[in-house]
């Protein structure tokens, strides 16, 4: 609330100082009988802004960092004793403060931690009054100054779209920063993961079995107990690819043929967007479908054949999985046959071939490279794919090839180590990292593979 | 193949035996187009239709109407409607001793499950009820209570009288009590008060969307405000200010790989950024939008671009030509005429949002939380969220409650597109 309050009582004053620079701008036509480099509404705009930019970056700079430095600063005020004590860990102390700052109370707290509070609700109070203070004046001062530079020489228009070109730049800047954050978070954690455990072990060891406390290689003395072998959440996600592989390929590959080249043009108005619905349906919904109705569907009519399927399996996981594929390869693959031209198709009737020969031995070769491109972007998708695996395949890390057991993917378990508190320390949690490191490692290069497939084979014919 | 000449005639011939053969192919893969389109236009069928049959009961509920006795001495026994004092009251004690005079159990142990048949949430139902309208105390008055949601699924036929007791999740006594209230008619099955207005609850019976609901577009407008300004300001400086060169061509490549990271991994991100470094809290709907809006950026930044691009170059010359700078080019004209676009892509980002799970699982917004949040930096959850967490439930009653608030999660995807789509119809010129 407080915030709020500061950032209206900013954002009104920098609106006085458009009103105000916009009537000096009128005045000085009406002074100097002439009129002024700009329209008057841009000297308005550049109080505005000269009021309003450096006002909002010293309060972000307040907000982000007075928690931090308050972090920082009440180290000093937690009693030695509990510092040097063996199971001391910072962050629980700091949410132990935080807590009773907020008034949360569990229990009777040590008295150090209610001092700790007080000093820290104080410190809060000195930061709101220095915040407002600084903000305020910074608004008024580089507003006043904003509107001092207006007189019938400055040139407002081109000041004010400098500005707003390089906010414009700024924003196409976020796109790349949150691509190098995405990469530094997962590099670093999982840099830290690899000094725990070694990485051929991940790559290539075949028990995948974290375990928290005690599981800890460094030093604990219970070596053994946790493995980190990543090849049976490899050989699932593989599993459950291909089965989704199966099902949207035939299923996409058939659909598109026929909506490019057999169906009328009302049909396809009608059953492409139907089928795009599928893409649109939310992953959580096709989980609770995998999980609830085919899964149950499966056990029942594996049990007619005697066949054992486990409740939660492969099968069902990655049945849906194709089902929710299934218009990223039609569509594509429609797309692509449709830009094959006409000529090509009209060259072969000319020769007397029927549809399907056309089709066949025309069309799709001409397609084939954005048709792979398709596919691969398709089992990219299913790759990361989360949820259905989540609900559907089950936590078992089995080394399989068997569609009805229960199997176990990178996704799912970087869900299942994530949900939850967990400590950042342990190599359970930073194991989440590395499985994190691999997915981005797989799915990146598949799209530039899928690409460079497109780019290398697509022949160019008008 | 043999080099042998053959003859006009011979030629025509070999066509004419084997065209029947080439035309059934040709039918074959036509049919093989029809099964596919069919086969997927069953999935979507089966997979709406099982979400529906499901889903419709799941607004519904099984409820009994009991003649309660509002004593204001017993409900509010300090007299002033204040918190504490209905606390103190004992508002469950009166519903169960009108529970007690119909079905009339005997002895403690009778009793105790005889309280079990209406939900946990009576006093609260009552407490309510005269805190709105406190002219209710003294009166005689109808009220209806939810079941439990075991009584509720027996009504509905999922616990069955044949199974044997010690199998079922209700005993013969309590059966015999149902069909005391089925008797007298006080039991009936109505349209439940609390799917839509209800939060997140441990009794199925009680468990509703709301809290849910307001999270998620807490969370959706924090995506907006954050996803909209920053994709549109993206897509209009690498169309029409940057030259291209190999920092624009940098971030295109980003841009592109952004789009192909798996959502989950966005999540690890937040994790590791948002509420490891900067030690935001968990499950806030203001880290859920962030995260979000990082994952709807390319979305938007892409379809922008696209509709910036079908911006003839005409109206851009004849600006220029009657003196307009660049930015004013952009902003009055490019802008306004690539608008539709823009807002499309924005709508269909919005709804992959609106649907989008894993990455919200990371950052903890799968706490448990009762409260409805009021603003953005209030613990809360999502649609999506709470259907995953109810998928997961044992109670038999949560799988209706989960279709029910699947098929408003549905609602509300299927008319954001098709917000989309008439946008995209009636909106955008063709030059």
């Amino acid at each position: 609330m407080f915030n709020f309050y500061l950032l209206s009582s900013i954002l009104l004053i920098s609106l006085i100082f458009f009103f105000l620079g916009n009537n000096r701008a009128k005045k000085l036509i009406i002074l100097n009988q002439k009129n002024l480099h700009s329209l008057t509404h841009y000297y308005g705009v550049y109080s505005l802004l000269a009021s309003l930019l450096p006002t909002l970056g010293l309060f972000f700079i307040f907000t982000i960092c007075d928690d931090l430095l308050f972090a920082e600063l009440i180290k000093k005020y937690i009693p030695k004793e509990v510092v040097t004590s063996k199971d001391y860990n910072f962050a629980i102390v700091l949410a132990q403060i935080n807590n009773s700052v907020e008034g949360l109370i569990f229990g009777t707290p040590p008295q150090w931690v209610t001092n700790a509070a007080e000093i820290w609700v104080s410190w809060v109070h000195k930061s709101q009054i220095i915040t407002v203070i600084s903000c305020i004046s910074t608004a008024l001062i580089s507003g006043f100054f904003g509107y001092k530079k207006i007189n019938s020489d400055f040139r407002s228009r081109n000041a004010v779209e400098k500005i707003v070109m390089s906010i414009l730049a700024v924003s196409s800047v976020i796109a790349i920063l949150t691509t190098i954050a995405i990469i530094f978070s997962v590099v670093f954690e999982s840099v830290r993961f690899f000094a725990l455990i070694p990485y051929d072990e991940f790559l290539f060891g075949t028990v995948w079995n974290p375990q928290f406390e005690g599981a800890e290689r460094a030093g604990s003395g219970q070596e053994g107990l946790s493995q980190y072998g990543a090849i049976p959440l490899f050989a699932g996600t593989l599993l459950i690819s291909i089965i989704a592989l199966c099902v949207s390929v035939p299923v996409g590959l058939f659909s598109a043929i026929y909506l490019s080249e057999y169906a009328t043009s009302k049909e396809r108005a009608f059953f492409k967007p139907l089928l795009e619905v599928l893409a649109g349906i939310p992953t959580v919904v096709y989980g609770f479908f995998a999980a609830l109705t085919v899964a149950p569907f499966l056990r029942s009519s594996g049990s007619i054949f005697g066949l054992d399927v486990a409740s939660e399996s492969a099968l069902a996981a990655g049945l849906v999985m194709g089902i929710m594929i299934i218009p990223f390869i039609s569509s594509l693959s429609d797309d692509v046959i449709n830009a094959v031209p006409q000529s090509l198709r009209d060259a072969s009737y000319g020769l007397g071939s029927t549809k399907n020969e056309t089709v066949i031995k025309i069309v799709l070769p001409a397609a084939l490279p954005g048709i792979v491109a398709s596919i691969i972007l398709a089992v990219s998708r299913a790759v990361g794919e989360t949820m259905i695996v989540v609900m559907a395949a089950g936590l078992a890390a089995n080394l399989t090839a068997n569609p009805l057991e229960a199997v176990t993917t990178v996704t799912s378990q970087i869900v299942t180590i994530l949900v939850g508190d967990q400590e950042f320390e342990s190599a359970k949690t930073l194991s989440a990292f590395a499985l994190a490191l691999t997915l981005i490692i797989i799915t990146l290069a598949m799209n530039f593979y899928a690409l460079h497939v497109v780019k290398k084979y697509r022949e160019q014919y008008e | 193949m043999n080099n042998k000449i053959i003859t006009p005639l011979e030629a025509s011939d070999k066509v004419k035996k084997s065209i029947a053969k080439r035309r059934a192919k040709d039918k074959r893969l036509k049919f093989y187009g029809r099964a596919a389109i069919s086969l997927a236009v069953c999935f979507l069928l089966i997979l709406f239709y099982s979400i529906f049959l499901k889903g419709y009961s799941g607004f519904f509920q099984y409820y009994v109407t009991l003649d309660i006795n509002f004593d204001r001495e017993r409900i509010d026994p300090k007299g002033d409607l204040s918190d504490n004092s209905l606390f103190d009251g004992e508002a469950s004690a009166i519903v169960n001793e009108s529970l007690f005079s119909i079905i009339q159990p005997q002895g403690r142990k009778a009793k105790k499950q005889a309280k079990k048949i209406v939900s946990s949430g009576k006093d609260v139902r009552i407490t309510k009820m005269v805190k709105n309208d406190p002219s209710l105390f003294g009166t005689i008055t109808k009220v209806k209570f939810a079941l439990d949601d075991d009584i509720d699924s027996f009504l509905r036929g999922y616990i069955k009288r044949e199974t044997p007791e010690s199998e079922r999740r209700i005993s013969n006594k309590v059966i015999e009590y149902i069909d005391k209230l089925n008797e007298e008619g006080r039991i009936s099955y109505e349209f439940s008060d609390y799917i839509l207005t209800g939060s997140a609850s441990g009794n199925p019976e009680m468990a509703g969307i709301k809290g849910a609901f307001i999270g998620s577009m807490l969370t959706l407008s924090v995506c907006l405000l954050i996803a909209f300004p920053l994709g549109v300001a993206t897509a209009i400086y690498l169309e029409e200010i940057a030259k291209k060169n190999k920092i624009t061509e940098f971030i295109e490549v980003n841009i592109n790989n952004l789009a192909a990271v798996p959502s989950v991994v966005f999540g690890i991100m937040g994790l590791a950024i948002f509420i490891s470094i900067f030690g935001m809290p968990r499950s806030i709907p203001l880290v859920g939008g962030m995260v979000l809006a990082l994952m709807t950026l390319p979305t938007i930044i892409i379809s922008s671009r696209a509709a910036i691009r079908a911006v003839p170059p005409s109206v851009r010359d004849a600006a220029y030509g009657i003196g307009a700078s660049k930015l004013q080019v952009i902003f009055h004209h490019v802008i306004p005429l690539a608008m539709p676009g823009m807002l499309t892509g924005t709508i269909i980002g919005m709804a992959q949002a609106l649907g989008e799970t894993a990455p919200l699982l990371m950052i903890g917004m799968v706490a448990f939380i009762v409260d409805v949040p009021n603003s953005v930096v209030d613990p809360g959850t999502v649609l999506p969220v709470q259907i995953f967490m109810w998928a997961d439930f044992a109670e038999r009653m949560f799988i209706q409650k989960t279709s029910a608030a699947i098929i408003v999660l549905l609602g509300f995807l299927i008319s954001m597109n098709a917000l989309a789509v008439y946008l995209r119809k009636k909106l955008e010129r063709r030059w």
